[in-house]
């Protein structure tokens, strides 16, 4: 089967065309690093089908990020039959930069001019005849948005595999093609595929080459000793970069007429200038995320209910029956939001249907056991299921700022804030992600360059409370409203929230000055074009998260639902027993004292041990927490129906446990800082890879959540503890204040690299170096 | 020459010349910022750092310390 690559910059809008080429439904953003792995599909519309690639977008082959380097390795080894190299029109010159790159690799190449409506909007035009003749590449006009010229691409694509391409060069007539001449001979000597590429990329001293080809850079390095250019010094790898945009400006920028010149301002801009203006920039941020949660979990939407003084539902003439229920799902003293809405109507739903079966049930005569089963299993599922429209509605506001072009302005917003509590704004991109899931925002750390930067990240993102953990906080949130009153739901869901982020900020700063010290990352990025969100790409992801979280419904919370019901109703003589005597209990009474100075442990008595089952089945997956309550109330009273988003569920398991609302807002913040589910562990051990950085994070968490609940517990339960709180929070900040004034790190990078590259060393650290025969010599 | 960290707002200018450690060069040479490039200081984040440029028809952010390292010619206001 043939196999296509498609490469090209971020952000040009490769997902959108392999989306339509393949019918896939790969999630499509508008900043760049959305996609930050290589993914396949099927072509099918030629004679045979074709393998799609998408590459994760790049804006050079170099070696300094893992994107770029699993695009270029694909390119090389994989030898796919065509690049398709995607080049956006809107940014014409940035792109072919990448495109002077990929033609020196031996392989057909096709270009693809996309975004061509945009352009013909802005009433520019663009000569693609002479851009084929010049770049000596066939090149096809493309709008992967509207699906224009898509087939016509693949017809040139597919005649293009026919012809065996040379490597072609745009440095020729640069000051040192002679050098890439003779390296790209030697290479070729050596039988070395793809000479040329790996010619120029000695030539730049790139530290993957240099260790490839130990005995030819020392050619290269010869002609250093006796080279020096006014401008670049020795300094190769800048001169290739020069030379290439020379070359682009010259020779590709005139197939491109512009309708008006210099800057214009564009909507864009205007929008722009708005949202990112020096004083209303933060504050309209802050409303946004404040909008965001609002839609989603208030019960009393704009405060209507509270400014009108609007009547109770139960004070109206309204009948009890269907009328009612349908509206009490909208409005009950106060508009409820939408996320709240979808819940209520959701809710309804499952709990009509789950009724009608257990009656069915019931009445074929099934026997006592059979039918706690049932409502031990709905009770769980149900409390879950419940939430999938409300947690769908929240992924989707998120992904709104993604597709419209915003997160990127909210990294340039924040990046001077982020940069004091030790990351770049660029970071706070995945955070933001981690409202939603954890798992894509773990992956995404990728498009981080530094480390040290990705690790923190990484481990901070599941303190960005994520959609899973949302059943929780309004479960107990709505319990502690309805048994201690006064409190109001929302202000408590808000502070968790806070706190989540409260915990990230605290725990970046200690780890900037303890594990991962070091200088932050440079923050060098592109700010995309607004643009209206699609709505077939919101309308994708509506589908595939419910897809998604049914599933897991169905599968993991069923699953964990059965055990449940299991353990809690059999002792370890596998005979059925009261939940009491059950396995469950035995296991949770022996870890419960552990949570003792958390709330929920000990002083709890005979039942204390639900809270830590839940949390423990939390780490499955965090719905199972509430799932869990569930099932576990089934199994305390008999034919239990919940919901009322969890709230009941929550209410029995205090009235059997005596728990305080301190313990159980210490549970909550126990869930939302501890290890998060196996899902967002597997991704997180993907990027960390096997061994200590992995387990380390995981002893983090945990060391993370025992912490922070029990400081919440005791602050709230003694007031005065938290002058204890604060003053060895000083403490320690004036302990590793002074330890890391004696301790300063070696001297690291800038001043060190730069003398080192007047000598002719190209490479950004000299742990990598291994080609410098000059400092080696000193 | 004036450095890029150094322009106000709506200042345009060319740049003669990127210095710094060699990764960040390359990156910002990657990105477009070589010699020669008409680079224009569209806007500072609220906090007055990162800068937003607009170089080759489309805007990049970097921070005053990257920006330092750009050394430009031909400094004056966009009319």
């Amino acid at each position: 089967m043939l196999k296509f690559a498609l490469a090209g910059n971020p952000n040009c809008g490769k997902t959108t065309l392999f989306n339509h080429l393949t019918g896939s439904t790969a999630h499509v953003g508008n900043w760049p690093g959305v996609t930050v792995d290589k993914r396949e599909g099927l072509y099918k519309k030629l004679d045979s089908p074709v393998s799609i690639v998408d590459l994760p977008g790049i804006y050079s082959l170099s070696p300094y990020t893992q994107e770029e380097v699993i695009s270029r390795n694909f390119i090389l080894n994989e030898k796919p039959d065509c690049v398709i190299n995607i080049v956006d029109v809107t940014n014409f010159e940035r792109n072919l930069y990448l495109t002077t790159q990929l033609m020196e690799i031996d392989v057909p190449v096709v270009v693809a001019l996309n975004m061509m409506d945009m352009l013909e909007k802005q009433g520019d035009k663009i000569d693609a005849k002479l851009l084929e003749q010049r770049l000596g590449i066939p090149v096809v006009k493309i709008s992967a948005l509207k699906s224009d010229g898509l087939d016509q691409l693949m017809q040139v694509a597919l005649k293009a595999t026919r012809t065996v391409r040379k490597g072609k060069t745009v440095l020729e007539n640069c000051e040192i093609s002679h050098l890439i001449k003779d390296v790209t001979v030697a290479l070729d000597g050596q039988d070395v595929a793809d000479p040329l590429f790996h010619a120029v990329k000695l030539v730049e001293n790139d530290e993957l080459e240099v260790q490839m080809h130990p005995n030819t850079i020392k050619t290269v390095e010869k002609f250093k000793q006796t080279y020096n250019n006014d401008l670049f010094g020795t300094d190769l790898e800048a001169l290739v970069a020069d030379a290439r945009y020379k070359y682009i400006t010259k020779y590709y920028s005139p197939a491109l007429t512009k309708n008006k010149k210099g800057i214009q301002v564009t909507p864009s801009d205007k929008i722009d200038k708005v949202l990112t203006s020096k004083w209303l920039g933060i504050p309209i941020f802050l409303v946004i995320l404040f909008t965001i949660f609002h839609l989603t979990f208030s019960e009393n939407l704009l405060y209507i209910g509270s400014i009108f003084n609007l009547p109770k539902i139960d004070d109206t003439q309204l009948k009890e029956g269907f009328n009612k229920a349908v509206l009490s799902c909208f409005y009950d003293g106060a508009v409820y939001s939408p996320g709240v809405i979808l819940f209520n109507l959701m809710e309804l739903i499952t709990g009509s249907v789950f009724g009608f079966i257990t009656n069915l049930i019931e009445s074929a005569g099934a026997s006592t056991a059979a039918v706690g089963l049932v409502d031990s299993v709905f009770a769980g599922i149900g409390g879950v299921l419940s939430f999938v429209p409300q947690v769908v509605f929240l992924l989707l506001l998120l992904s709104i700022l993604e597709d419209t072009g915003y997160m990127a302005r909210v990294a340039f917003i924040l990046d001077r804030i982020f940069r004091k509590f030790g990351v770049s704004g660029r970071a706070f991109i995945p955070m933001v992600m981690g409202f939603g899931c954890s798992v894509p925002a773990i992956v995404n750390t990728r498009t981080l360059a530094d480390e040290r930067e990705r690790i923190l990240t990484i481990r901070t993102i599941p303190f960005f409370t994520c959609g899973a953990k949302l059943p929780i906080l309004i479960a107990i949130a709505g319990a502690i409203a309805r048994l201690f009153g006064s409190v109001n739901a929302d202000i408590i869901t808000y502070s968790m929230y806070v706190l989540g982020v409260a915990v990230a900020v605290v725990s970046i700063i200690v780890m900037r000055s303890t594990t991962q010290r070091g200088e932050i990352s440079p923050f060098i990025m592109e700010l995309p074009t607004y643009r209206a969100p699609s709505a077939i790409n919101l309308a994708r992801l509506v589908w595939d998260k419910t897809k998604h979280y049914i599933e897991k419904v169905f599968t993991v919370i069923l699953a964990s639902s059965v055990l449940i019901w299991f353990l809690s109703n059999f002792g370890w003589d596998w005979k059925m027993v009261e939940i009491e005597n059950s396995i469950l209990s035995s296991i949770g009474k022996f870890v419960q004292p552990l949570f003792t100075p958390l709330g929920f442990g000990s002083q709890l008595g005979d039942n204390g041990w639900v809270f830590v089952v839940a949390a423990v089945t939390g780490l499955i997956a965090k719905e199972n927490v509430v799932a869990t309550f569930g099932a576990i109330a089934a199994c305390f009273i008999a034919g239990f129906e919940g919901t009322e988003e969890g709230a009941l569920e929550v209410v029995t398991m205090v009235s059997k446990t005596g728990i305080t609302w301190q313990g159980l807002i210490a549970f909550i913040a126990f869930n939302m800082t501890t290890i998060p589910c196996f899902a967002s562990v597997a991704a997180a051990k993907g990027e960390l890879g096997k061994g200590k950085k992995t387990t380390n994070t995981i002893i983090f968490w945990l060391f993370t959540s025992f912490l922070t609940s029990t400081i919440v517990y005791l602050v709230l339960s003694w007031w005065w503890t938290s002058f204890i709180v604060v003053g060895l929070g000083v403490v320690t900040a004036i302990v590793l204040r002074e330890y890391n004034k004696k301790h300063p790190l070696p001297p690291q990078s800038s001043k060190q690299l730069e003398n080192l590259s007047v000598n002719g060393c190209n490479s950004f650290t000299c742990a990598s170096c291994r080609g410098c025969h000059k400092y080696k010599n000193k | 020459m004036k450095k890029l960290s150094d322009f106000f707002v709506g200042e345009i200018g060319v740049i003669a010349k990127v210095d710094g450690e060699p990764k960040i060069k390359r990156r910002l040479f990657d990105m477009g910022v070589t010699p020669g490039t008409e680079v224009f200081l569209r806007k500072k984040a609220p906090l007055g750092d990162p800068l937003e440029i607009t170089i080759r028809g489309y805007e990049l952010t970097l921070r005053k310390a990257e920006a330092e390292r750009v050394l430009t010619t031909e400094v004056k206001r966009n009319a």
